[in-house]
């Protein structure tokens, strides 16, 4: 039977964690994500399934429990919060050096420094660039919907051991705190450690066995002859990504003259505008990355040929739509509407925008 | 118009603090150990010569109250603010203002160090058990078997670990002079509070390492009590755990 | 169908809850939802405010700024929330507090005694229920069994004993909602 619930977006991702048999959860409080770790304890997973559960000293600390959590071949993940997830920086390079599957959770807040709590999508550059140092990507997968935010942790966990990468699900304030009804898909069992070990034991710190070398997780290398050939394998392996794990939606675009190109909440709110616009009699369509990278390149480019204009709409003063002009390279027009500092757009003030710059 | 005349004037707001009013939940502690900290400087006369160091948590706004020169930490690294702002006005008093998740936790290696290095620094340290800005979620020093929304059963020290007693712990560094523990939810306690504070001011810029104050106070919306109850709970429970009293003196343990 | 419905008032008043109740009424009966509050400091304040949208078809925005109905508990709200009423909307308020009545000519106008009728049943906890049963009284836009049922699924199973004095309140609202102003 489908099991209905009424759920914060960050209650809905703490329970998809439990339900896709995570072996661990490590996180620190932060608004507006501290749900994640409240429900988690008040659920005691360890019970249910024997999921592993620690509040821990900080946000350093969660990210390199992390990167032990992942050595093991365990699946393991941590959320917190735009200032919270900057910390973590340098334990995430780590985890992509050393080729970690595991999953971070974003719930953005306003920025850059403390700023304050209200939603905001300004840590697109953060997520999608690296972040930390180093030439590496996380796949980063954004929600708009409660559904999505439980949605989205099972499927950032099969890309992530699919590729032995980190893979973030990038919310913001809105969705975390917003409940809606979701439909919670079945619990999976946890691995046993023998399965662990006949997946990971590979690479993973299992234990070393008589017949096979000793499994060494790291992310040096001081030969850079070896460090480098290290670099192309990543690259290649993003490459597939971008072939293969692309995902968007689109809304009313086929016979759109005009798309408004929008991710999380800020999609949310321009489908509303998208409404209103065609109530006005303008064909105006909604183009909603879903995973941000791999970034739906081809899409965007091909709008240079069959659109004629495009509006970007973020919380944020304008990162995703470096992206989209690149793609468009030119061909049509590319214009912002953003709010930032957690302030959130409406539909009408993006429909004004929209009006301002096409019609 | 004059409507109080200056014979008859038995107290009066000290104008190191701002007129803002503070934005603490009634019956909260931080508003008692915010103002006395600023008499004591009026009193010493060192607005002019005092910077202090805002930490994340509820005092996060304590640069709005504080009517003094102050930096907005990031959570956990006021100290490491504060020694650079000693280190480069070695003639100015240098204090920090802390929570205990911001000191004791994401902090501690800041904490450490710059008790350790005996930075002549002030740091005044407020102790409530729990995080109060982010909505009552466990601290490092939440009691046993204390309730909070990451200890919805309470605090499992098996699995949680043991209530911190920084205090103690930095105590023991050679670069730590003085260490006292206080509160201030009562007027006698005041009074003993501000006297440590001041001294703590007098013995850090006269070089003689750095000086800490704990405040054990009270969280009356994180322990979802009435203010009065919750300072009876905290007689009855940290003070048992965490009792007052000096700590350090003069470079000495005191026994 | 779509609803879209801010509630406001002091923090304490059970606004957040009496929108979690109608929204998991909106399930029960198979619509979609979403329940936005405003949260952080905006709280600390001492105003809650939640937004509520009850829809057939998928929900947008989920954030909007003007409303279908208002339902405003104390004057600070409804100093910010009287003019986001859609020409034609419902406004409910609670007069308990309130110094600046409402003024707009273009919208329908009730009040409810919340407070006072909550008093009256020895139950000052109930005072949201009998509001929302205002509510419901004027915009049936979901079932009474599926309120209850609603109730059922947001209350922790130790208040279930609870649910019949909630019914009683719910009922009373419906009785005393009073007409102010009807287009
Ligand atoms: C890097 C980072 N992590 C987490 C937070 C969220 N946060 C804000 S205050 C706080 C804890 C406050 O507790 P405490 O220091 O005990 O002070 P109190 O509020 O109780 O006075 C936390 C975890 C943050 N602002 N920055
Ligand atoms: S939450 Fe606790 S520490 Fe913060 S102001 Fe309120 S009582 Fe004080």
């Amino acid at each position: 039977m489908k099991e209905l619930r009424l759920m914060k977006g960050n209650e809905a991702m703490a329970e998809a964690a439990i339900r896709c048999g995570a072996d661990g959860y490590f996180g620190y409080p932060i608004t507006p994500q501290s749900e994640v770790l409240e429900y988690l304890m008040a659920e005691q997973p360890w019970k249910r399934t024997g999921m592993v559960v620690l509040q821990a000293e900080s946000e350093v600390a969660s990210i390199n429990m992390l990167y032990g959590g992942a050595s093991t071949g365990k699946k393991v993940l941590t959320s917190s919060s735009s200032p919270g997830i900057s910390l973590m920086q340098e334990g995430i390079s780590y985890l992509a050096g050393a080729e970690l599957p595991c999953v971070v959770i974003n719930v953005v807040r306003g920025g850059p420094g403390l700023g304050d709590i209200q939603p905001s999508q300004s840590d697109y550059f953060q997520a999608t660039k690296g972040g930390g140092h180093g030439d590496y990507h996380l796949y980063v997968i954004a929600p708009s919907s409660v559904q999505e935010s439980s949605d989205f942790v099972k499927k950032a966990f099969e890309v992530a051991f699919k590729y032995r990468i980190p893979a973030m699900v990038l919310s913001d304030g809105a969705i975390g705190q917003m409940m809606e009804k979701v439909e919670l898909f079945e619990q999976m069992p946890r691995r046993t450690d023998e399965e662990v070990i006949a997946e990971c034991g590979s690479w993973a710190t299992t234990g070393k066995t008589p017949d096979r070398e000793h499994n060494v997780i790291t992310s040096l290398d001081l030969i850079p002859e070896r460090l480098e050939e290290h670099n192309h394998k990543l690259q290649a392996k993003y490459k597939e990504i971008e072939e293969n794990e692309v995902i968007y939606e689109e809304i009313l675009c086929d016979d759109a003259d005009y798309v408004i190109v929008a991710y999380g909440t800020s999609a949310r709110i321009s489908q509303k505008t998208v409404q209103l616009a065609r109530e006005k009699g303008y064909k105006l369509g909604l183009m909603r990355p879903i995973t941000l990278w791999p970034f739906p390149k081809a899409k965007i480019a091909e709008y240079g040929e069959t659109k004629k204009g495009i509006l970007v709409v973020e919380m944020s003063e304008g990162q995703m739509v470096e992206d989209v002009r690149l793609n468009i390279n030119g061909k049509i027009p590319v214009e912002f509407y953003g709010r930032s500092g957690g302030m959130i757009p409406t539909p009408d003030e993006v429909l004004t925008a929209f009006e301002k710059h096409f019609m | 118009m004059e409507i109080i005349k200056s014979e008859n004037l038995v107290y009066k707001k000290t104008s190191a603090m701002t007129d803002k009013e503070l934005s603490y939940c009634p019956g909260c502690g931080h508003g008692t150990a915010h103002r006395i900290t600023m008499e004591v400087l009026e009193e010493m006369g060192a607005i002019q010569d005092t910077i202090g160091v805002a930490p994340v948590g509820c005092s996060v706004l304590a640069y709005e109250f504080m009517n003094i020169d102050m930096q907005e930490a990031a959570h956990g690294r006021a100290p490491a603010l504060a020694t650079a702002i000693k280190r480069l006005w070695p003639s100015k008093y240098v204090f920090t203002y802390q929570g205990d998740g911001d000191l004791a936790a994401i902090g501690t290696a800041e904490t450490i160090h710059a008790c350790n290095r005996g930075e002549n620094i002030v740091i005044i340290f407020i102790n409530n058990g729990i995080y109060g800005m982010t909505g009552g979620q466990m601290a490092p020093t939440t009691l046993p078997n204390m309730k909070s929304s990451t200890s919805p059963y309470g605090r499992d020290e098996a699995m949680m670990g043991h209530p911190l007693k920084i205090t103690e712990l930095i105590a023991n560094l050679p670069g730590v002079h003085f260490v006292t523990r206080q509160a201030v939810h009562k007027p006698g306690h005041v009074r003993k509070a501000k006297k440590a504070i001041k001294k703590a001011f007098e013995q850090s810029y006269a070089k003689k390492g750095l000086c800490f104050v704990e405040i054990v106070s009270n969280c009356n919306s994180g322990w979802k009590m009435t203010p009065n109850d919750a300072n009876q709970w905290m007689e009855d429970n940290m003070f048992p755990y965490y009792p007052l009293g000096d700590i350090k003196v003069d470079g000495q343990l005191v026994k | 169908m779509t609803e879209e419905i801010i509630i406001a008032g002091f923090g304490g008043q059970g606004v957040l809850s009496m929108g979690k109740i109608l929204a998991y009424s909106g399930i029960m009966q198979d619509q979609e939802v979403s329940w936005m509050p405003a949260y952080g400091p905006e709280m600390r304040g001492g105003t809650a405010n939640v937004t509520v949208i009850i829809s057939d078809d998928r929900i947008n925005s989920p954030v909007l700024n003007s409303y279908d109905t208002a339902i405003i508990l104390n004057q600070q709200s409804m100093d910010k929330f009287e003019k986001t009423v859609k020409p034609g909307g419902l406004l409910l308020y609670d007069p308990n507090g309130i110094s600046k009545h409402p003024s707009r000519k273009d919208i329908n106008i009730y009040q409810i005694e919340g407070a006072a009728e909550a008093a009256r049943l020895k139950s000052g906890k109930t005072f949201n229920m009998v509001v929302l049963g205002a509510f419901l009284k004027l915009k049936p836009i979901v079932e009474f069994d599926n309120v209850i049922k609603g109730l059922k699924k947001s209350l922790p199973e130790r208040y279930h004993h609870l649910i019949p004095m909630n019914e009683t309140a719910i009922k009373s609202g419906m009785k005393i909602v009073k007409e102010i102003q009807k287009l």
